[in-house]
């Protein structure tokens, strides 16, 4: 058990005087995230979804990385993976996080490939 | 001989009690359990992933889908799924604050926090069940063709979407819905659609500020809106009107995109259900004082992993079925 509490966040940029304090500060940051997203989902700017990275539009990778950051606080806030050793969370975190990425490549890859054969295919698939 | 002296050592570092992880044996295998249950999950998602890519020319937008917000009629895109997702975020908190209390042996904070977790859990349980009800009874209807692609209809003055019930004639003399008990008894079918093919096509017919919306998105990232001559040669490949949606057809697009939002956010769903669950037996065991006289709160501790694991899963979830 954990009783002692690493009181920082943002690298030690923000130090809470309390772990309830803490807990609060990380709902306002996850709260204040939360509505960038949907801001962001309602309005969709034109410039974020006219332009491309590495294939996506830009406005899908903010709301990507935003989840990811979101994910961070949660795993270690919320369920105190901060104040774990640290051989702990790399089991918890790194097996998870190197799985699903060659999933997900396999798998979008493999999709994209199927989209194309169906795109080019000489088939008609809306009949 | 020092031999022995280092099986002295071995036998205390292999003779149980240990603890190299810094956790203990049920926190342990708690964290076990969500990293299974993570990749269960990524599974389903990447599946999303896939069936999305392969379809992603086609795919319904969030957007247009959950646009409802219960007691306010009009169009809210995200407010309400916004809610829900901060609800969640909020009775995480209150549980980390449930644990918090429990390390300082406060059992009537402990009470308080896991009441209101509850309570949260609760609602988003009804949310999402509310959710799924507006999914399933659907609100414009729309018709399937023979390739099982949905064309969908759109006003073309005002440019908004059009209801069946807009345009659609009424024609008497039309079939009703066969039951068990007409005509050969074990056989039945499902409910009709309101409007049948026929009413819906001469309706379309007669009313000339009414166009199709294909499937396919075009460059703006929208639906392919078609013209007057183009929708009625659409209109004729059409073989049956769907309202709602349910496994097997549904009126918002992709016949997958249903079904992966039945089963991914009904297995989520299911995880909040069971989480609240687990939360009343533990919070009726805090206020019977089990863990006051077990002397360590740390029940509610692993409780609360799981709570904010589903928290955790449903960040997911919103970003890669709403907003994405």
């Amino acid at each position: 058990m954990a009783h002692e509490h690493k009181l920082e966040i943002f690298r030690g940029l923000l130090k809470f005087k309390s772990n309830t304090q803490k807990i609060w500060g990380v709902l306002i940051f996850l709260t204040i995230v939360t509505a960038v997203e949907v801001g962001l989902g309602i309005t969709k700017p034109a410039a974020l979804t006219g332009s491309y990275f590495l294939g996506m539009k830009l406005l899908n990778w903010i709301f990507i990385i935003l989840t990811l950051v979101k994910a961070y606080y949660i795993a270690w806030d919320f369920m105190h993976l901060r104040d774990e050793k640290s051989s702990l969370r790399r089991a918890v975190v790194w097996t998870p996080i190197f799985l699903v990425a060659y999933l997900v490549f396999i798998l979008l890859f493999e999709a994209d490939y199927i989209y194309n054969v169906y795109k080019d295919g000489f088939v008609a698939w809306d009949f | 001989m020092d031999t022995t002296a280092t099986t002295g050592t071995e036998e205390n570092v292999w003779g149980g009690g240990n603890r190299p992880l810094n956790a203990s044996y049920g926190k342990l295998m708690m964290w076990f359990f969500l990293v299974s249950d993570a990749l269960t999950f990524s599974g389903f998602l990447a599946s999303y992933g896939f069936s999305r890519f392969k379809f992603i020319e086609t795919w319904p937008i969030a957007d247009e889908v959950f646009t409802h917000v219960p007691f306010f009629h009009g169009n809210y895109p995200m407010y309400y799924v916004a809610f829900m997702t901060f609800i969640l975020i909020l009775s995480s908190v209150t549980m980390v604050l449930a644990v918090d209390a429990g390390h300082r042996m406060k059992k009537n904070a402990v009470i308080w926090y896991m009441f209101a977790t509850i309570i949260g859990g609760a609602i988003f349980v009804g949310s999402q069940a509310w959710e799924w009800a507006t999914f399933i009874s659907g609100d414009y209807g729309a018709l399937e063709t023979k390739g099982g692609r949905i064309l969908q209809f759109v006003k073309a003055d005002s440019g908004d979407r059009a209801a069946l019930a807009d345009f659609a004639k009424t024609i008497p003399g039309e079939r009703t819905a066969h039951e068990r008990k007409n005509g050969i008894w074990y056989t039945e079918e499902g409910s009709l659609p309101s409007y049948s093919l026929r009413e819906v096509t001469e309706g379309f017919k007669a009313n000339p500020n009414i166009l199709i919306r294909t499937e396919t998105i075009n460059e703006e990232g929208e639906k392919t809106l078609l013209n007057r001559e183009e929708s009625l040669k659409k209109l004729s490949a059409a073989t049956q009107v769907v309202e709602g949606a349910n496994l097997i057809h549904n009126e918002y697009g992709s016949r997958l995109f249903a079904d992966f939002f039945f089963f991914i956010t009904g297995f989520h769903g299911f995880h909040v259900f069971s989480g609240v669950v687990i939360n009343v037996i533990i919070f009726f065991n805090v206020i019977l004082g089990t863990y006051e006289r077990r002397g360590h709160y740390e029940m509610v501790e692993k409780v609360g992993l799981y709570w904010h694991f589903v928290d955790l899963v449903w960040v997911f979830v919103f970003t890669f079925f709403y907003l994405v």
